[in-house]
Order: C-alpha cells, then structure tokens, then sequence
C-alpha cells in the first residue's frame, strides 16, 4: 500500500485525526529540517487550518478523497498566494505571488495539507541544489551527499518523510535525478500533461511539474489529480486518462528496450543495478528489445542550448522595478536593473543567461540555437521510431548516485553530464518515471528510469509498478520524519 | 557637359501600428479602454509577474484577419508567436509577444488616388507596452496599455513623396476605421508610426542609406519630420558627407530630427518562437466567412460612386471618408432620380452642421437618411424647387423634423400653367415701374417680376417659366 493510502486509512479509521497527524509533521520538520534543508519555508498555520476543516469533515460524517487532508510539500518555484516563492533565488526574496498556481488550485481543492516550500538549486537550474540561495538540501540517506537537483528540496522531504508526497518541476531531469538520488519515485510527466500556469519559468518549452513520492501508487494518484487541461496554459492538454486504476494490469508481453547509448559512460553499479531490472521483468514476461539511439549523444548540447535560450528570455523581467529583491544603492533606471540583476542572482543562473543570451544573437542565432531546434526535431523523431518496436524504455536515471557536497560546484561541465540521460526526455516532451532499484557499495540507491510514449502515463506507471511490487526490499526506511 | 543640380528623390517606407479595439487585451481578459487609473487595467498577466502564461485572445486573430482583408493581404494558414527580447521598465516581461518568423498577413497593398499601389511587406499582432509618466523627477510606470493588441503593417520603401506619405497613412486611417479593427487615433496612440526614409539621385536605382524616425503621432508632424530629414539627408550628401543608418527622434518644438541610437548601438532583440503559445491555425472556412462579411471597402465605393452616380471624384472622396457618411449617402439615394443632388445636400448643409473630422466620422445629424430621401424625391417629382428644399432642410437639420412637417400641401400643390398665368398677370399688374423700366430696355427689371411670381408662390413657381410668362405679357 502507498503512503497515501495508508495516511488515508488511518484518517478515516481515526487511527489518528488530521490535526495530530500534521502536528506530527510539523514537528518532523521542526526537529528535522535543520540538517535536511528540505524546506525553505514552512507554513504551519496555513497546514494546521487545514487539517482542522479536514478533521471536521471527518466528524461529520462526509467522504474524504484521497489526497484530502493529506501533508505534502511544494517546490519554491510554484506561485503560493501570499506565500514565499523565491525559486530560491536572492532576487525573489520576499515576493508573495497574488495568485496560486493551478496545480495547487486543484491539490487545494481537494483540501492538501500544504507544510510548506521545498529548497531547490535557484530557478530550478542545477543537478544539486547546492546552488539554492538557502544553501543546498541534504541526501536523507547520508547526509553528506547532496539529495541532487533542481528539485533536491522535494525529495530530501519525501525521502526523510517530513511530507508525504512532494510535487517538483522537471526540465532537465530536476525530479528524476533527486529521485534518484534520494531512493523515491519521481515522474515528469508528458509535457503539456500538467498546467504550467503559475509555476516559475526556468525553460518554458521542456518545464513540466510532476510528483515525487515514496511509491508508485502515490506517484499515479497525485498525477491524476494534477494532469487537468487549464484554460490558462495553452500547451496543457491534461492526461489522456487516469493512470491509478491502470496500475497492476498485466504486462506479459511488453516490450522493454534498452538503448545502448543510455548504458555508456554509466558507472558499473548503475548498470548492473538496471540490468538486473530488466532481468526481473523478463521474469514477469516481458521482452527486452536492444537498439541503437545514436541521436542521443546530442541531447545534452541540445538541451542546454534550448534551455539557456528560454531562461535568458523568461528571467529578464528580474528588474527590481515590481517585486522581489532591489539593490539598495543606484544611479537611474539602467544601473539600477544592472546592480539589481548582479546582485540578485547566483553564479549558475549568471552563466546560463549569458549562455542563452550569446545562443540567440545575432549571428549565433543560425549556428546555434537553430541547429539545436532542428536536433530537438530529430531527437523526437528518432523517439517515435524507436517506440514502434517497444512500449517503454528502460536506462538509468542518472549514471552515478548521489555524490558528495562540494563537489558539483567543482566543474560545472562534468555536472551537467549527470543529466546526460534525463535530459532526452525532456527534449522529447516524453514521461519518464524514476525508481528506486538498488543501492551501490556505500548505501545510496540507484534509480532506473521508464521513458513512455507520449501521454502515455498509464503504461509507465503501471511498469514501474509492477518493479516495486517484485522487488520490495528495493526501499530503506531512513531515520528521519514521521513512522507512519 | 552643364552643371546641373542633382534632383533628389525620397524613398520612405513605413511601420505603422494599430490598436486594435477588441474589448480584452491579446494575452488576458483585461479591458483594452484607452486612459482610467494607472495599473487599474492590469492582471497578473499583462504584468508579467513570474509563473504567468499568456493565451491568445482570438478575437484579435479575427481582427487582424479583417485588417489584412482590408488592403488585400494574403491571411497564413498557420502563423506563429515569438518573442522579441529587450528590457525597458514599460516592457514587464522584458520581452514583447509578436511575430518574425510567421507573421499573420503576408503582402497586400494600399492604393493612393494617383493611382500607385504602395505595396505592404506584412502585417504582424503583437502586444503593446506600458506607459513611463515621470513626475516630480521621478519616473512611474502604468501598465494599462500593456498587452493592448497591435497590428504592425509595415510597408515596402515604395512611398516617393510626402504627399504619399500623408495619403498612406491617411488611407491606412480610413480603411481601418471602415472595416471597425481600429479608431486610429494619433493623438491617444491607437495609431504610431515609425518612418524610414532615404534620399537618391533622381533616376537611379539603388537604395540610399536610410535612417528611422521613431513614434510619430501626427499626420502634420510625419510630414514636418520628413521634410526635415529629405533636406538633411540632401544637405549631408551635396556637402560630400554620408548619411549615417541610424534611428531618430522628432522633436515637434525645434522640427528637428536628432539621433536616438546609431546602427552599432541598434538592439539585437534576439527573436526566438515563444514556447509558452502553441501554433495559430487558420482555418480557410474562417478567412472567407470573415471576407464575406467585409463591407464594400472605401477605394471601391469611391470608384463606383462616381462611375454609378456620376459624382465628381472630389465629392465621392468626400461621401467615402467615413463609412458613416457613406452609409448615409447609400440610404438616403434609394429611389432618387439624382444621387448626386443627395451628395450636393450632404456635402453641403450636413458638412457644415459636422464641423470636426469626429463629427464627420461619427455623422450623428438629425435628419434622418430617409427624411432626406423624402426630401428629395419632392424634388425630383417637381413639386418643391430647389430653394425651398434648401431651406426646408435647414429647418429639418434643426429640429430633426421631416420635410412634410415644413412643406404645406399647397405648397406641395405645384404651379400649373393657369395659376402661373395668375400668378405673371398679377406681378405685371402690381409693378408697372418695373414693366416700363423692362420696355425701356432695361433687361433686369424682369427679375423683379419673376421674383415677385416667386414670392408669391412661397418659392415653388419655376422661374424660367415665369420669365417666359411675364415676357409674353409685357412683350
């Protein structure tokens, strides 16, 4: 049973009311926090209210739906009405967006016990989160290792348990590599499955919100009540169906493939770890398919020139004019933005601007940015074949584990190589879900990775699925949050 | 070999914007009304604030679709968004919504009454931006007309006069207020334009280097600052100096142009597809429903107005400045004899009783265009003449009465023959100083018999016949 389920349960059995259950969190978080840094702020009272309307309901007799009442988290880029946002970011410091994002309009309605913000590398641009303004989150399973990025905050929470679910943002593999990280299950979602609106820009063409959780049950009930088509985000269609139910059914005769590009450069635990994956479902009757993805080895150049574009164009409008942080000492409108803009934002986010800007100027435009966009072209293509001879693909999520604090900051190259195999699907616009399936020699787990046809949520999930449910002792209950 | 002067030639070709008056904003569910308090007519949206998301107002593809159709343009089947990046405080996102790489409307032309066609590039929408108001020496930002749709038309360097220039604009004016896209207001900035503009040896072929004359808000200030800057440009080349690509601003105090930035300094907005809007489709059935609904345009009413009804060119240039006054014109011809006796009355009393160019637009006489038809057709039937339906008409134009109300049935009964022979036999009978004056040769002394006649029948008599008449008596 997942988490949910089970904080469900207990709520309508009255194991426990929501009241006590959040205060439980709440005092996770209090004595916990400090050394995860999972959250960037905690919003206690907002929780505690809540739950209070919760528990009423409970009393008086009515039904709770499933994510009702239940204690979870949100990444600091998702606009929160009259709560910090700040993408971690000094620029954002003190801004409290006027308006929520649609997908905590939905999670809201069905009354989600907010415990707050989660820490994340500033403007979701990171593989660490070590470049959080706040300072990085730490791994729940050693807390010497980073809980990886951007949406480290997320799953440093989930992992440690001090929330039951989180949701993150995804645009070069910021849920699935924490995920991974941290030993949960994180999923992008197709892009255009979830609504955008409200969630802070980082690259508008490969964002895409989507759960992290400790199961994948918990991971398709949350998608569900997220993926909505929302009048506001004309690139959001919503899912095709719901995925919960899906889960479990019969996969005897998948086909699983495996791109050997996905296995090079993968550190040899990381491999065998998925191997043995593909091994397991081979047992359950499914087909592993081997083929080649030549186009893959442009997927990081590509990302990163599309994604430094679009972030060059959606944080311009950080100008200390309307909201956020403003440099105190200036002469006129021009130094004001320059000083503003200098101070405001951190080393990583400085250079993916200059990236982006230097991609799309004038001259560069053809060599650069062009070429990136006729490779995206490709890369989807080259997916879409590769679809025909199988239903998912199976690769690591990442090809090391978490690595220790300090060392991302060393060489910002090598760092962007750990994306190397999240980024494709983004690129793509594909879902991938990311699981839990070993730990290497000094504990901390690995994660594979299940790429789907577009919209095709359902099959994915319900892969990922039937992994967890053969191979249980795949999870490790940390010392930290709250025992369930 | 002589040494004569070097005639010049303009070259100008114009980027006109248009507010398009759609009732919400292109990305939002703002309004788009022109003043109200600053930041009143704002969302989250056209703020720009972070994790919004824009969504195209359709309506304003509908618009732009209508524009295009207007001066023949070419509607895409698909067209795109992209962003055009620079950072100024009026500008939210720091970036403007608008269109490069696939623009809505593709070619087109506007024809100027010397018969050339001024040929249009393009025809792009994209979103307008804030206001700066500086105060008190500081400077405050209104968002109102941020996200307040736009067409920008931009035309090929193929205008070679000022006086071209004036009638572009003033065609572009009067063809997008016909059709309804726009109230092309100068002086409120529903309509700006920014003027390119060169000089070469008259006869020659290339292109000379040009420079751009940003934000011009008024047809006489186009005109002022394009006279300025053909001389500067002549002036610069005669004195052996190069004229400079660069942008320029007007000042309307000094008439001057000064520049605002050279080409090195020129912005490079780094266009690229805005991936936050999905493909605009245009379906064919859409484009010809609109087309359909297409009002006669003002260039062909013109032409058939004077084909048709005969009417001086002037005066059907005139009838098809405002559609209004040409609608009225239309309602008010139905069944008359002489359309252009209906023009003659409109251009004449109607005109004077609508002095402004907005009284003329708006065209709110009292007289209805069926109490003028009424009127009219008394006419044509002979039985009121021409003074007394002047007349009449001034009465109606003041009370909004019909002519019936003014015009007694006897007045109406006409003048047959015996009651003119009673009508000549009386005047004669009571004028005999001005009978003899007559018979001494004085040839004038019979207009005061005839209007004697005239007078007597309240207006109604034809004079020729009296004079006729009276001769035959006194003869």
């Amino acid at each position: 049973m997942g988490k949910i389920a089970k904080i469900h349960e207990m709520l309508t059995t009255g194991q426990c009311s929501c009241a006590e259950l959040t205060k439980s969190y709440l005092k996770a978080i209090e004595s916990d926090n400090g050394e995860l840094n999972a959250y960037v702020c905690v919003t206690g009272d907002e929780a505690m209210k809540t739950a209070e309307a919760v528990d009423k309901k409970i009393a008086a007799g009515e039904t709770i739906g499933l994510l009702e009442g239940v204690p979870m988290a949100l990444k600091d880029n998702m606009s929160t009405k009259g709560i910090d946002t700040t993408c971690c970011s000094k620029i954002l410091t003190g801004y409290k967006p006027i308006f929520d994002a649609t997908v905590w309009e939905l999670l809201k309605e069905q009354n989600a016990v907010m415990l707050g913000k989660t820490n994340m590398d500033e403007f979701a641009m990171g593989s660490s989160c070590e470049n959080s303004y706040f300072g990085g989150a730490a791994n729940p399973v050693d807390t010497n290792h980073v809980a990886g990025g951007s949406s480290g905050g997320a799953a440093s929470a989930v992992g440690g348990n001090i929330a039951a679910y989180g949701l993150g943002s995804d645009t070069g593999g910021s849920i699935r590599q924490p995920a991974s990280f941290c030993g949960v299950v994180g999923l992008k979602p197709t892009y255009g499955a979830v609504s955008r609106y409200g969630l802070i820009a980082y690259a508008s063409s490969l964002d895409q919100i989507g759960p992290v959780t400790s199961s994948v049950e918990d991971a398709a009930l949350v998608f569900d009540a997220i993926s909505k088509p929302d009048k506001r985000d004309s690139t959001c269609k919503g899912s095709a169906s719901p995925t919960f139910d899906k889960l479990g059914s019969d996969i005897k005769g998948m086909k699983i493939g495996i791109a050997r590009e996905y296995l090079d450069g993968v550190r040899d635990d990381v491999k065998e770890a998925v191997l043995a994956a593909a091994e397991l479902y081979k047992g359950m009757g499914a087909e592993i398919v081997y083929f080649d993805l030549p186009i893959l080895k442009f997927a990081l150049p590509v990302y990163y020139i599309i994604a430094c574009a679009e972030a060059s164009s959606n944080l311009g409008r950080y100008d200390g004019i309307r909201y956020g942080y403003k440099t105190e000492h200036y002469t006129g409108t021009h130094d004001m933005i320059c000083r503003t803009r200098s101070e405001g934002f951190g080393e990583e986010v400085k250079r993916r601007i200059l990236l982006g800007t230097y991609v799309l100027s004038a001259g560069y435009y053809d060599a650069y940015y062009k070429k990136a966009q006729d490779l995206r072209g490709t890369i989807i293509k080259a997916f879409n074949n590769a679809f025909e001879q199988c239903d998912v693909i199976l690769a690591p999520t990442v090809p090391m584990t978490a690595f220790e604090k300090g060392h991302a900051t060393s060489d910002p190259v090598e760092t962007y190589l750990t994306d190397i195999c999240t980024v494709p699907v983004n690129i793509a616009g594909l879902p991938g879900v990311s699981v839990p399936c070993g730990f290497n020699q000094k504990g901390m787990p690995i994660g594979m990775q299940l790429i789907g046809k577009s919209f095709d949520e359902a099959t994915i999930l319900n892969a990922a699925y039937h992994y967890q449910q053969a191979a249980p002792d795949k999870f490790k209950e940390t010392k930290w949050g709250v025992k369930l | 070999m002589g040494c004569e002067a070097v005639k010049y030639e303009l070259v100008s070709g114009f980027e006109t914007h248009i507010e398009l008056s759609t009732k919400t904003k292109i990305f939002c569910g703002c309004t788009t009304q022109f003043g109200g308090d600053p930041n009143t007519h704002c969302c989250p949206v056209c703020i720009g604030l972070p994790g919004t998301l824009p969504v195209l107002n359709r309506e304003v593809v509908r618009f732009a679709i209508k524009a295009g159709l207007a001066v023949h343009g070419k509607i895409a089947d698909i067209a795109k968004m992209d962003r055009k990046n620079y950072c100024y405080p009026d500008l939210s996102k720091a970036y403007q919504i608008s269109q490069l790489y696939a623009p809505l409307i593709i070619g087109g032309y506007v024809e100027l009454s010397n018969g050339r066609k001024i040929r249009l590039h393009h025809i792009h929408i994209e979103e307008d931006a804030g206001k700066l108001i500086h105060r008190h020496g500081d400077t405050y930002v209104d968002y109102n007309r941020g996200g307040v749709p736009l067409i920008e038309i931009v035309s090929e360097p193929d205008i070679r006069s000022i006086d071209e220039a004036k009638e572009y604009v003033e065609r572009l004016q009067q063809v997008m207020r016909w059709v309804g896209v726009s109230d092309c207001k100068m002086q409120e900035g529903s309509m700006r334009c920014d003027v390119n503009i060169s000089v070469r040896p008259e006869g020659t072929e290339a292109f000379g280097t040009r420079t751009e004359i940003k934000n011009m808000n008024s047809i006489t200030n186009i005109a002022r600052a394009m006279e300025y800057e053909y001389d500067r440009q002549v002036d610069l080349i005669e004195s052996g100096g190069k004229v400079v690509q660069e942008t320029l601003r007007f000042d309307d105090v000094t008439g001057t142009t000064s520049s605002m930035r050279s080409k090195e300094d020129a912005h490079d907005y780094r266009y690229f597809r805005d991936p936050d809007l999905v493909t605009i489709n245009v379906p064919r059935d859409e484009v010809e429903a609109l087309r359909a609904e297409m009002p006669e345009l003002p260039a062909d009413k013109c032409r058939r107005y004077i084909e048709e009804y005969s009417i001086p060119e002037k005066d059907a240039q005139l009838l098809t400045k405002y559609r209004r006054i040409s609608e009225y014109f239309d309602e008010a011809i139905d069944g008359v004899k002489s359309p252009k006796t209906v023009s003659n009355f409109i251009i004449g009393q109607m005109f004077r009783r609508t002095e402004t160019e907005s009284d003329k637009e708006l065209f709110a006489v009292p007289t209805t265009p069926a109490q003028l038809n009424e009127l009219v057709k008394l006419l044509d039937s002979g039985k009121i003449r021409n003074n007394l339906a002047k007349s009449t008409l001034e009465k109606m134009l003041d009370s909004g009465k019909g002519a019936t109300d003014f015009i007694s049935e006897s007045d109406m009964g006409g003048v047959d023959d015996a009651a003119l022979l009673e009508l000549c036999k009386n005047a004669v009978d009571s004028n005999p100083k001005a009978v003899e004056d007559f018979k001494n040769g004085k040839e004038k002394a019979i207009k005061a018999l005839v209007g004697n006649v005239m007078k007597n029948s309240r207006g109604k008599a034809d004079a020729m016949a009296a004079e006729a008449k009276i001769k035959e008596l006194i003869g």
